[in-house]
């Protein structure tokens, strides 16, 4: 098939960007996106012109490097994937294919559709974590029976793969989403429930000095989140916010 | 004395370890804040070791090229995680897993190393489960656990087929609490390029800063490297496209010997390649064959009707299928290791069976699996005389919860749905046996570098089990590496902060400017993918799943050959100092080009099969690998002597005390 692309160009973090249009062809059907994206990068390098920059390492949905915005969706039509399996099948021949870097303030471009989402990480050393180390001395695994519902929940939550979907997909640039996927995974075990309250307190805190905005509870994010993280999770955040707040 | 000492300690093999650390020197906990160690890599091993250092007051700096350190490739490990916890009674214990792991690795391993890492796999999920990992359990409140190939007991922990990525994300977290604390400094979208030694002492590295291109010093008392394997040497593989050999290269040609280069995984159940344009391969978790059947067409006629189309896979009849690893291995069936279970789709594909277009595919069903998991839940359920259809309903749920996540993976790629119509397989290149070699400390054979994970080469043998790569990545990151450097670092107390305006760090840096100055100007005309992509073929056609002399000897030449056509006529868009992805991958393929001469020579001299390494000249009549024992029981270490080609063997002899060398079998 052949395509006609539109894709976000910019140079570094100060220059000020604009779509360029680049026409394709010959694609396969059974070529995932980014696999489509190579074969323009090969053209491109080929003819003298800069290679477009973007994100990606694992191409199989886990890693969550990848991050494109294609004709106004986070990872592009399809539920439940990553850019790097959505596959060209998903496309029709002569179709033109809008393709954006995630936009959100707390989400700096560093170059063409690669951002800076180490606000993230930040969000996480804020308290994404249980405090205890590596002693090799901890009790047996088996000594606290966990529920299986209780399991299975926090293994729900804990599926996200960081990939800032959420937050791009926002209205607002809430990462409400990816903050309550954490906060939820380690509120419902028993080994998380000791710092819960310290944890909602100053995760929540990091999350509003990065720059996020508020959740409004449209559930687009959900919609977009290519391991359908339940907005729940938000639910059981701000309950968890809310009593760390009032004791 | 032999240059190869490996520091195994004296005593009897289940007190080895204990008695090691009873007797090793310590650091003070004042004097640890003195001391530096630089770690490369934030996968589980790099992730584990950095925060566990961390923790004991060292002054860490980690280092990865992605842009969080949660995004290492440890993270798309799907299976489990193997310990002995002998939770199900079912006769598990330290000495299984060690006979397991040394037994399935076709004893190339060294035992000692093997036992350590026995022994701590249990403290592993105590350790994970009080960080809040979210593993898979039963309806009581306790841990579940799966079976894996090539062993008789269920020992492997999971969540899901997320397995690797809950591990890692329980490393990250450590790793951000002390990245909070001050304790590490995260260097994200930073790549180490060359290693710096001072005085024969590791001491430091050099690294692109990724974003903006800059070349930067960073100097310790200590360098831990953790950067995974070399699969990508094949392009096509399941590693992430970012994955490579580069800083163990480096360190490799400052003197660390690289061990066992051949002993290359090819993992039987990955997504057939499609066509030209294809990037990566994706695995298909080992787990699968718990409950998958493998088979092929009995007869060539279906086997035609079959890639044209005119016939289903559920059309042939059951008698007329062979279920080939049933057939051969019966006491193992579908769940033999890795490489046997490779071999043979290689075996039935390349006898014409293969059942796609390219006739590079075999069948992975779960129809059994779906009707006998029906009549149980039925059962539980209280239905009496189900209907066939009802089964198959409740049946697919059973199936549903267990891979999910594949099937779902699965379906996306290849648009078939595997509830309905089993999935087509085939091997791919996985995981690297093969890496630096290391003593019992994990050390290199340079003083003050350590390589842990993947990276080293010490416990997997010739061939790895499944769900044993997690395993070591957190025992040599959580619970081995912060001993073993504490008795070499005891020694760095009144050093003092190791200077980077040294000659040694000059002469570092020069020459890795002038590498990236080199592929910059170099004005060729083909980008770096195509040679990549051309290294790949070489490595698949005649150093792959088998390999005979003829091949090798070819490969030898055309690896040098392309090497040098790469330097000529490469092209690299943009500039050094700029964020520059080409720039990036054409510094790895060089030095993949590099790795790939060595793989072939280490295959070309090791005169018998093992494991992952099956050459075509030795195998029993029925096919089998045939290992020579009396030749080559030893690891072969390769000393670099300016070409990757004129490198020099060191032998370490692998001497098994505690076990008996017998021809693996799994019929």
């Amino acid at each position: 098939m052949n395509l006609t692309l539109k894709i976000w160009r910019q140079k570094n973090s100060k220059d000020k960007g604009k779509m360029e249009t680049y026409p394709v062809k010959d694609i396969s059907p059974d070529m995932s996106f980014l696999e489509m994206m190579d074969v323009l990068n090969n053209q491109l390098i080929e003819s003298g012109q800069d290679p477009v920059a973007f994100d990606h390492d694992c191409r199989e949905g886990i890693c969550g490097m990848c991050s494109m915005f294609i004709n106004g969706e986070a990872h592009g039509p399809g539920r439940g994937i990553t850019t790097c399996q959505l596959h060209m099948r998903s496309f029709k021949d002569g179709d033109t294919i809008y393709i954006e870097p995630w936009r959100a303030a707390a989400f700096p471009v560093i170059k063409d559709l690669v951002v800076d989402r180490s606000s993230f990480d930040r969000v996480i050393q804020a308290g994404g974590y249980v405090s205890v180390n590596t002693s090799g001395n901890t009790q047996d695994a088996n000594a606290i029976p966990v529920p299986k519902e209780d399991a299975d929940k926090a293994f729900d939550a804990a599926t996200c793969i960081g990939c800032g979907a959420c937050v791009a997909t926002c209205k607002n640039s809430s990462a409400m989403l990816f903050v309550s996927a954490k906060i939820s995974q380690l509120a419902l075990l028993p080994q998380g429930k000791v710092e819960a309250k310290q944890r909602a307190l100053n995760m929540v805190k990091q999350m509003d000095e990065e720059g996020f905005g508020n959740c409004s509870n449209t559930g687009a994010c959900e919609v977009e989140c290519p391991k359908g993280i339940s907005l729940e999770n938000i639910a059981r955040m701000n309950r968890e916010y809310l009593k760390a707040s009032t004791s | 004395m032999s240059k190869l000492d490996s520091k195994v300690p004296e005593g009897p093999l289940k007190d080895k370890w204990t008695n090691y650390k009873d007797h090793i020197n310590l650091v003070n906990p004042a004097n640890k804040r003195l001391i530096d160690v630089i770690v490369v890599g934030t996968g589980l091993a790099g992730g584990s070791a950095a925060a566990s250092l961390a923790e004991l007051g060292y002054n860490v700096k980690a280092f990865c090229f992605q842009d969080s350190p949660r995004r290492a490739h440890s993270i798309a490990a799907q299976g489990g995680i193997n310990a002995a916890k002998n939770y199900q009674g079912d006769g598990d214990s330290t000495y299984r897993l060690f006979y397991d792991t040394v037994k399935g690795g076709d004893y190339r391993s060294r035992e000692a190393n093997v036992y350590r890492l026995a022994e701590v796999s249990a403290n592993i999920i105590d350790q994970c489960v009080a960080q809040g990992v979210p593993f898979a359990r039963e309806y009581g409140g306790l841990l579940d656990n799966r079976s894996f190939g090539g062993v008789l007991v269920s020992r492997t922990f999971y969540a899901k087929g997320q397995t690797g990525q809950q591990l890692l994300l329980g490393a990250y977290s450590a790793l951000s609490r002390q990245i909070a604390r001050g304790k590490v400094t995260m260097y994200n979208r930073h790549e180490m390029l060359e290693l710096v030694i001072v005085d024969g002492k590791a001491r430091g590295i050099i690294a692109r800063n990724l974003v903006t291109g800059e070349i930067e010093r960073h100097s310790a008392h200590a360098v831990v490297l953790c950067t995974g394997g070399y699969g990508n040497v094949f392009f096509l593989s399941t590693n992430a496209m970012g994955s490579n050999v580069t800083a163990a290269w480096k360190a490799h040609k400052q003197g660390a010997f690289f061990a066992n280069p051949c002993y290359t995984q090819i993992h039987p159940t990955c997504i057939p390649v499609s066509g030209d344009y294809q990037s990566k391969l994706t695995l298909m978790s080992e787990s699968l064959r718990n409950d998958g059947r493998i088979w092929v067409p009995k007869k060539i006629e279906d086997v035609k009707a079959i890639r044209e189309g005119k016939l289903k896979p559920k059309d042939i009849k059951e008698e007329d299928r062979d279920y080939y690893l049933e057939r051969r291995y019966p006491s193992f069936g579908n769940l033999v290791p890795r490489d046997v279970a490779s071999r043979a789709a290689k075996e039935r594909c390349d006898a014409g069976f293969g059942v796609n277009k390219t006739g590079e595919a075999v069948f992975l069903d779960f129809s059994s699996a779906i009707e006998r998991y029906g009549k149980t839940e039925a059962n539980i359920q209280g239905i009496e005389n189900p209907s066939k259809e009802k089964i198959i309903e409740l049946g697919k749920k059973v199936v549903e919860a267990k891979y999910g996540n594949l099937f779902q993976m699965y379906e996306k790629i290849t648009d078939d749905n595997p509830y309905e119509t089993p999935m087509k397989i085939y091997p791919a290149v996985h995981y690297t046996m093969g890496g630096l070699w290391v003593d019992y400390n994990l050390m290199t054979t340079i003083p003050g570098c350590y390589a842990c994970g993947e990276a080293n080469f010490s416990d997997h043998g010739a061939n790895r089990l499944g769900a044993s790569a997690l395993m070591q990545g957190l025992a040599d990151g959580y619970f081995v590496l912060p001993y073993t450097i504490g008795d070499y670092l005891s020694k760095d107390i009144r050093t003092g902060k190791i200077p980077t305006n040294s000659p040694e760090f000059d002469a570092a840096e020069a020459k890795v400017k002038e590498q990236l100055s080199k592929l910059i100007d170099n004005n060729g005309t083909k980008s770096v993918d195509y040679f990549h992509k051309r290294l790949g073929k070489i490595m698949w056609d005649k150093c792959g799943m088998a390999r005979n002399e003829k091949g090798l000897n070819e490969a030898l030449v055309e690896i040098a050959q392309l090497r040098e056509e790469f330097w000529k006529d490469v092209k690299v868009p943009g500039k050094m100092n700029e964020f520059n992805p080409e720039l990036e991958k054409a510094g790895r393929v060089a030095d993949f080009l590099e790795l790939g001469e060595l793989f072939a020579k280490d295959a070309l001299h090791r005169n018998e099969s093992c494991g992952g390494h099956f050459r075509e000249e030795y195998q029993t009549e029925e096919g089998e690998a045939k290992r020579d024992d009396v030749n080559f029981a030893y690891a072969a270490a390769w000393e670099y002597k300016g070409k990757p080609g004129d490198a020099v063997l060191h032998k370490e002899e692998l001497k098994f005390e505690n076990i008996e060398l017998k021809q693996r079998s799994y019929k």
